[in-house]
């Protein structure tokens, strides 16, 4: 994991320091609320409808116990106990009170985290593949790049002031699940036949109200030469980028209005003429920040582990979980294990600091000291020796976090919604909740099969409804919610935008429709296809047709 | 409106021209980039210096042809939060590597000081109300800096190589 040295520990330090002293004028009436609103954006901190919000990066979902506990405290002492994980690998807290907000900032320092640009018109949390640098399956670590990029995005002087927010990903592997191609820039990693290193390159991708994949710019870009593509990319962001219109201010609307091919034409020129000077740090530093994500210290274990099959055999519950909360790790023996935090009827995300508490001994005690946040809302302990996987299940169990339901039909990504979101059109937490219960009896939901269901509580998409096999997005008309159905959307490696499938559904009527899609589904499956395999064979008709015949 | 330079404020020689009047031999003088465009010839033979104010939405290439006759180009903040100033400061530096002033007007914060300084503006005028004294303070908040290759103050990790290792 990456430590901060001084250098970076003084760089958060004084920028808790700066925001207190704008925190104080504010107070003292010497910023108008106009003023200061940016700033304690660029900070993290909103103004929801009850109360100030606090969203706390966790660069690329790395945590290490430390940290987590130092989350747990922050949740008791500034909140009403719990924080709520996002689907881009942040933390948020909704009951901070302005005074205390640079205390806060304050603690998040000691463990070397901030909240720096975790909102506002500037370069967000870069996020990554949450098994980024244990998969299976992957190329190389993104995570050394992320964090480049973490450094470089912070406080960078052209690019704090932009059109609109800027979302960027990295993945190291040809698995997609980091969703990249939903981001303002995604950039996958990959090797040429030199076994150097470089990068695919989309840009444009968004949800909101106009969903869009990015459009590949790069096939190949030299690793040294990222930051300084990154920069010609948005340079011509920053000057043609639409200000007049918020929804119409992300680059992908850019893209989109001058052709990727043009766009690509204006960047590569841009790219040319900024030879000089250096943006890229140089050959000693990359490797100064690659150290820290070497492996950790894995022992050299056997791949099978007997006492494991052992258990397997006995224990019904335990193999279900192993079945689909356990995943392959790159190392012999070990590992990865993802912690549902969707539990049937639950709020999506939300982690009490007691199962923060939980979630940090059982890094230390067997994962190695690491930690992962996913996009979808879950937890991960990536470093997990397979003999010790029945000692983590009876752990989580304790705390109500052995759920055995990843990618399944109640692992649902919902935004926070009106019950927290000012700009919300409608609940999306209840509606969650609602589906979950509906078909979250584990038998029914594993015979379902992989499912990614996701929901918004309005045009803003922050649920990644866009994505989802199954979309749901929450809106209003004349003082009621309704819901409109999205289906066949994805987020990973064949990405594609989710189709409106006809009018909207009441709150009463939606979790039905829901199921009654889902058992669509099961009937007209063919060879254990997925729904989104099933979807598209046969689009949108089968579906539309029993939807509407019965609600 | 004061106008600072190196955290102090200095009294202010230009200024900027009426659209109708005739652009005078002598004097610091301001002007439009239609008035740079038209009076080009003229403009070679000033004895005083000669700046331009552009709008954040021009091209800074349009004043490629000019920059040998530029002392100062004056670049606007119409609202604190429209950045397009930044990236055409930084294209005058790097691109066409103006090395005249370069100065920001309009909505200018002193929370933005830091930004300014890294992208190559020189001299600044404060908005509304207020002191030199939050303009300072807020220019010296962040020492450090992780973006290579700008100018300003602040220190990027290879210039700091004596701070401590981690503890
Ligand atoms: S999608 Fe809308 S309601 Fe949900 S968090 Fe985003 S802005 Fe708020």
């Amino acid at each position: 994991m990456y430590r901060y040295d001084e250098f970076d520990a003084t760089f958060v330090r004084q920028r808790v320091k700066q925001f207190r002293g704008q925190v104080e004028r504010r107070a003292a009436g010497e910023l108008s609320e106009d003023e200061f609103r940016p700033l304690r954006l660029m900070n993290g901190l909103y103004l929801q409808l009850h109360a100030y919000m606090l969203r706390v990066a966790v660069p690329y979902g790395t945590l290490s116990a430390r940290q987590m506990r130092k989350l747990a405290f922050i949740a008791d002492s500034y909140d009403r106990g719990y924080g709520h994980f996002t689907t881009r690998q942040n933390i948020q807290y909704n009951w901070p009170r302005l005074p205390d907000v640079p205390d806060i900032l304050g603690h998040l320092a000691e463990v070397e985290m901030h909240a720096i640009q975790t909102s506002g018109n500037c370069i967000r949390n870069v996020t990554a593949d949450h098994w980024a640098g244990v998969a299976a399956d992957e190329v190389e670590d993104p995570r050394p790049y992320a964090e480049l990029m973490r450094q470089w995005s912070s406080l960078h002087p052209e690019f704090s002031f932009l059109p609109r927010k800027f979302k960027i990903a990295v993945t190291g592997s040809q698995a997609d699940r980091a969703a990249i191609r939903y981001h303002d820039i995604g950039l996958r990693l990959k090797k040429n036949t030199q076994g150097e290193a470089g990068f695919e390159v989309f840009v444009g991708g968004g949800m909101g109200r106009t969903p869009m994949l990015a459009a590949r710019v790069r096939d190949w870009l030299a690793r040294d030469d990222l930051l300084t593509y990154l920069e010609a990319i948005m340079r011509v962001f920053n000057l043609h980028g639409r200000r007049d219109n918020k929804y119409k201010a992300r680059i992908k609307i850019l893209v989109h209005a001058l052709g990727a091919e043009e766009f690509s034409a204006q960047v590569e020129e841009e790219f040319a003429r900024t030879g000089a000077p250096r943006i890229m740090p140089g050959e000693g530093e990359l490797k100064r920040i690659a150290a820290y994500f070497a492996p950790p210290g894995y022992d050299a274990l056997r791949d099978d582990d007997p006492a494991l099959a052992l258990r397997l055999e006995k224990h019904k519950d335990f193999a279900g979980w192993v079945e689909r909360n356990v995943s392959a790790h790159g190392v012999p023996g070990y590992a990865i294990v993802n912690i549902s935090l969707k539990p049937i009827g639950g709020i999506p995300g939300d982690a009490s600091a007691d199962q923060m508490r939980a979630v940090a001994d059982l890094a230390e005690s067997f994962s190695l000291d690491e930690i992962r946040i996913s996009h979808e809302q879950n937890l991960v302990l990536p470093n997990v020796r397979k003999r010790d996987l029945f000692a983590v299940w009876l752990s989580l169990g304790e705390h109500g976090l052995a759920d055995a339901n990843i990618g399944l039909a109640s692992d649902i990504i919902a935004c926070p919604g009106l019950d927290y979101c000012g700009l919300a059109t409608a609940r999306s937490i209840p509606v969650a909740q609602d589906i979950s219960k509906r078909l979250g009896e584990p038998a029914r939901q594993r015979e379902i099969g992989d499912m990614k269901i996701k929901i918004s509580g309005c045009i803003n998409a922050c649920g990644h409804h866009h994505a989802g096999h199954i979309g749901i997005l929450g809106l209003e008309k004349r003082g009621r919610e309704y819901y409109q159905i999205t289906l066949g959307g994805s987020g990973d490696e064949s990405a594609s935008v989710g189709e409106i499938i006809g009018p909207g559904f009441s709150s009463e009527n939606l979790s039905g429709a829901v199921e009654t899609i889902v058992d669509t589904y099961v009937e007209l499956r063919q060879n254990g296809e997925t729904f989104l395999e099933a979807y598209r064979r046969v689009g949108p008709e089968p579906f539309k047709e029993a939807v509407y015949a019965t609600h | 409106m004061p106008l600072i330079r190196d955290g102090e404020i200095i009294a202010d020689t230009w200024r900027v021209l009426d659209e109708g009047a005739e652009i005078p031999g002598q004097g610091d003088v301001i002007l439009s980039l239609e008035r740079l465009r038209n009076g080009a010839g003229q403009i070679a033979a000033r004895a005083g210096r000669t700046g331009v104010a552009i709008e954040n939405s021009a091209d800074p290439g349009e004043l490629e042809a000019h920059l040998a006759h530029l002392d100062l180009i004056a670049l606007d903040f119409p609202a604190f939060t429209d950045g397009r100033a930044y990236s055409q400061a930084r294209r005058l530096r790097v691109h066409f590597g103006f090395a005249g002033e370069l100065r920001a007007r309009g909505s200018v914060l002193a929370d933005q000081a830091g930004f300014l300084t890294r992208v190559g503006f020189d001299t600044f005028e404060l908005a509304g109300g207020q002191s030199l004294k939050v303009w300072n303070a807020s220019a010296r908040s962040m020492t450090l800096a992780y973006q290579r290759g700008y100018d300003g103050g602040q220190a990027t990790r290879e210039a700091v190589t004596e701070l401590p290792a981690p503890a």
